[in-house]
Order: structure tokens, then sequence, then C-alpha cells
């Protein structure tokens, strides 16, 4: 637990580095921190396959959340290292950028270690009201604004659904302890409707949450108006992080009345990945494609859900962190086109193969990853995915899931052909240590995971 | 047995309902934004309203505890939804949630 305190306390150290001027020393210090953060957590390990809850049975640290917190802290880094000199150019107080994202980064764990409902809300929101700031950063950019606003209006009214899911749910099973509720529905035979009411509730708040259709209205506006690093925390860190308290909800509360959620679970998967693939096609943008990526990656994510079983944490575990390397390195290569060309369209990648084959390669792995093609972290994570529906029947799930496996090619693939096959002048783009660290790391990575995934596989 | 308990719980269960309905009704039809907002607010304090009554009879004092949590963490998201509201109206002299439509497609 000393993981959350050591990343609470973090934030408020840079905000005196901010008040005192030393701008140079922020990035550093958040760095060690974190990596501070990742060792406490990660030289738990041992100890926490016994864990039990603590602080009153509020949280639980378990060897799920170690794996989780984990992944949420090494992506958090390798997006603070993109943002070297990013921030710079929005104002000239960047102290405060760097300490929300770590206050974010704070409720991501409580998300992922709670053990009680009141944990889980608080979790949620601390990550929310963080990101309703970070999206609108850029305060004289209408875009930024508008993201913030629609962000900040469906991240409300979606809290107001889960908060009337779980008082339902209290009402019906009097605790708001994980364990009271499991030890509750294991007792009874009969569910009340309220209970069952509480259940979709829930379930159409987290969905909100995640973004994932017919809630994801709200994704791809908020994504594409952002600033592109925000994007990328949002669109990796916050959304293997619901994934996660998604997963421990459904896995530890209600997996005996999957008969209630399980059915809506599968439809709003279906109409994820048709809805995310096939408007992904029709984009023009780079940045509004990845929106829609992320949304049609939100749908096979939630398969594991819809699938729910012994695997599942892994599998969205294996998914999650393949899906968020590729995607770290698809939107750092967005910033860097981006401040060259000015334009985030599919246009702006013409020709890049000839002028930096650095980055047109990682970015080709970054897609082939997100693809899912053989050979890389994306790969296996779809397998997971495909083998756990699978072992349940679920037969027309699977086959829609291979369809638009098949669709999201043609989209993953028009960046790649920009590339290599769009012959353009252009001026080469200099790419900074920073960014040839965080994207040859990221693309090795997916690499390396796709060769062997036991690296990775079995973890929880 | 407490004034509370003199109305039968179905009672509350009804009034939050409705009182959430209508919050959601709000946010859905109203173009404003600060009376979205509003809406957003009577969502909450229908749960606030519920969670009382359930935390009353079912005799426990977590649900009342839950509130609290409730009511801070809406206060925190009022003063950021609020801030984001006026840095919108300075860009744009209007908080008429129509002109967020340059982000489409």
């Amino acid at each position: 637990m000393n993981t959350l305190i050591v990343i609470s306390v973090l934030p408020i150290v840079l905000l005196y580095l901010g008040l005192y001027k030393m701008q140079k020393a922020l990035l550093p210090v958040t760095v060690i921190g974190l990596l501070v953060a990742l060792g406490l957590a990660v030289a738990k390990w041992q100890d926490a396959a016994f864990a039990a809850p603590e602080y009153h049975g509020m949280i639980l640290f378990n060897q799920f959340s170690i794996a989780f917190s984990a992944v949420a802290i090494v992506l958090t880094i390798l997006i603070l290292l993109l943002s070297k000199g990013y921030f710079e150019k929005i104002s000239d107080h960047i102290a405060e950028y760097y300490a929300i994202i770590l206050f974010s980064l704070a409720g991501i764990i409580v998300m992922v270690s709670y053990y009680n409902l009141t944990m889980l809300f608080i979790g949620i929101e601390i990550m929310s009201v963080s990101l309703y700031i970070l999206a609108g950063i850029k305060k004289n950019d209408f875009a930024s604004n508008e993201a913030a606003l629609k962000y900040f209006l469906m991240g409300a009214f979606s809290t107001g659904f889960l908060l009337f899911g779980f008082t339902l749910v209290y009402g019906s099973t009097g605790s708001f302890a994980l364990e009271g509720i499991q030890k509750w529905v294991l007792d009874h035979n009969q569910m009340p409707p309220m209970l069952c009411t509480g259940v979709i509730l829930i379930l159409v708040g987290l969905c909100f949450k995640v973004g994932v259709a017919p809630f994801h209205f709200w994704t791809p506006d908020v994504y594409e108006g952002s600033p592109a690093l925000i994007t990328a925390f949002m669109s990796t860190v916050s959304k293997t992080a619901s994934f996660a308290a998604f997963l421990r909800l459904f896995s530890i509360c209600f997996p005996l009345i999957s008969n209630i959620w399980s059915p809506a679970l599968v439809i709003v998967a279906i109409l994820t990945l048709f809805i995310g693939n096939i408007t992904a096609l029709y984009q023009q943008s780079f940045k509004r494609m990845l929106a829609y990526s992320s949304i049609s990656h939100a749908g096979y994510l939630l398969f594991a859900i819809v699938g729910l079983g012994a695997s599942s944490a892994n599998t969205i575990f294996v998914y999650a962190t393949a899906y968020s390397i590729a995607s770290i390195v698809a939107f750092g290569a967005l910033i860097l086109v981006t401040q060259s060309t000015g334009s985030d369209s599919f246009d702006s990648f013409n020709g890049l193969g000839k002028k930096n084959p650095f980055l047109a390669l990682v970015v080709t792995i970054a897609m082939l990853s997100l693809a899912g093609i053989p050979l890389t972290a994306g790969f296996i994570g779809k397998f997971f995915t495909f083998n756990l529906i699978m072992r349940k029947y679920l037969i027309l799930l699977a086959i829609v899931a291979v369809i638009n496996a098949i669709i999201s090619i043609f989209y993953y693939f028009r960046v790649i052909v920009a590339m290599y096959f769009r012959g353009e002048e252009r001026e080469e783009i200099v790419v900074p240590p920073y960014y040839v660290f965080v994207l040859g790391f990221a693309a090795l990575a997916t690499i390396v995971i796709g060769v062997y995934p036991q690296l990775i596989n079995g973890l929880i | 047995m407490s004034t509370i308990q003199s109305v039968p719980l179905n009672a509350y269960i009804l009034l939050s309902s409705v009182i959430f309905s209508i919050g959601v009704i709000g946010v859905l039809v109203r173009r404003n934004a600060i009376v979205i907002f509003m809406s957003v607010e009577l969502m909450l304090n229908a749960v606030n309203l519920l969670l009382t009554a359930f935390s009353v009879y079912l005799g426990d004092a977590s649900g009342q505890v839950f509130v609290f949590f409730i009511m801070a963490l809406a206060a925190a998201e009022v003063a950021i939804g609020l801030a984001i509201i006026v840095m919108i109206y300075r860009n744009t002299n209007s908080i008429d949630i129509n002109v967020l439509n340059r982000l489409k497609w």
C-alpha cells in the first residue's frame, strides 16, 4: 500500500518544485518517484499471494492489483517521458500538469485495489476529475475546451448511474463490501428485482466509463479534442484501470448471477466492435482513427468479462498491456508528425518511410500489433480473448470478432501504406532522444511479448 | 421507530427513482450547460436520499457515510465543472452546448 502513499505524496512535492521554479527537476523527480512506487509494489509480490483486506476491508492489494498497478506506473512513466518539452508549449506552469497526471494515477491505483464500493467510487472520481482538467489544459484551443466539457458532463452523468446502481445493491444486500455482497448473493437463491436493476445500472455506468457502444459517443470527440499526450494517457492507462476495476467487481460479486448481465454485455460487445471498426474505416484523421480503434479494442476487452472465468484477469492484463504499449508508440509518432506538419490526417504520414526509417518502423510494428498480426503482442492478446469466449461456446461472438479483426486491418494498414508507398517530398522529422527511447522500448516490448508471451502470461 | 421509518421504504425508492429520472431527462433534453449540471446534481441527490433511507431501514451506518463521500466528491466535481464552463464562456460567450459541434465524424 506504500505505492499509493508514494504516488499521492509525489504530486505535492512536484507542486513545491514548481513553486520554487525548479522546472528542470520535475521530470527526473517524477520518474524516480514512480520507479520507487513501482519497486515498492513489485517487492510485495510474494506476500501478495496471501494478501488480506487492509484498512477495515477497504483495500485488497493482491497480485492482481500489483500487476495492474505496475502496468499503469510503467505506462505513465513512458507517457511522461514523451512530455519532455510538450507542456512548455502550452503554459509556463508545468508542475501542475505533472501533479495532476500523478493524482490521476493515484486514483487508478485505488481503482485496481479496492475491496469496497466506496473505494471504487472514490478511485473513479479521483481519476476522472483529474482527467477533466487534463482534457482542457489548452485553455485557448476550442477543441480542447469542447473535449473537457463533453468529458465532464458525460463523466458526471455516468457517475450518477453508477451511484444509483451501488445504492440499489446496497439496499438489497446491506453491504458495500465486496465480500458482503458476494456472501449475500451466495446465500440467496431468489434475486430481488432491486438487485438486478442495481447490477444493470452499475453495468451502464461502467460501460460509459470504459467507452463502449452504445455509450461510446463521447469517446471520439474527447480523444480528438484533448492534447495528444493526454489522449494517450486516457486511452491507455485509464482504460486499462477501468477494465481492471470492472472485472474485479463482476468477478467477485456477481459471477453467480451472470444470467442477468451477461446477455446485455454480449450485445454491447458486438455493437462496440462493429461501430468502432466500421466508423474507424471512414476517418481521415489519424487521431480520430485511434479513438475509434480504442473503442473497438474496448470491445475485445469486454470479451474477458463476458467469458468470466479464472483466466479473465490474465486475459485483460495481456490484452491491455499489448494494446497500451502499441498505442503509446502511435501517439508518440502522432505528436512528432503533428508538430512537423501541423496536421493529424493520414496524409501527413506520407513518405515517412524514406525520411524517417526508424519512426516508420516503430509505427509499423505498433500498427501490426494493434491489428493483431502474429509475432506481435497484439496477436497474443487477441488469441487469449478469442480462447476465452470459445471456452464458453460463444461461437457467434467469435465469428463477429474475427470479421472485425479483418476490418481493422484495413485502417491500420492505411498508415503503413501511407508511410511506405505514398512518395512525397517532406522534411525529415527530428526525433528527440527521449522519443527514441520510449518508441524503441515500446516497439521492442511489443515484439518480445509477441515472441515470448510467457514473460507476462500467467502472472495473475 | 424513527421519523424516517414512519414512511414505508417503497415510498423512498419510488421518490428517489422519480427524482433520478427527472435528472436524467434534464441532462438529455436541456441545452444549457449549467442546467445540465444542475440535473446531474439532482441525480446525485436522489442517490443520497435513497442511501439515507436504506441506511436507516437496514440499521447500518455505512450508507450514511457513503452520502458524505458523495457530497464531498460532488463538490469537487462542481468546482472543476464550473471552471470548465467559465473557460468555455470566455472563448465563446455562450454556455449553450449547441456551440460544441466542432468535433464531429
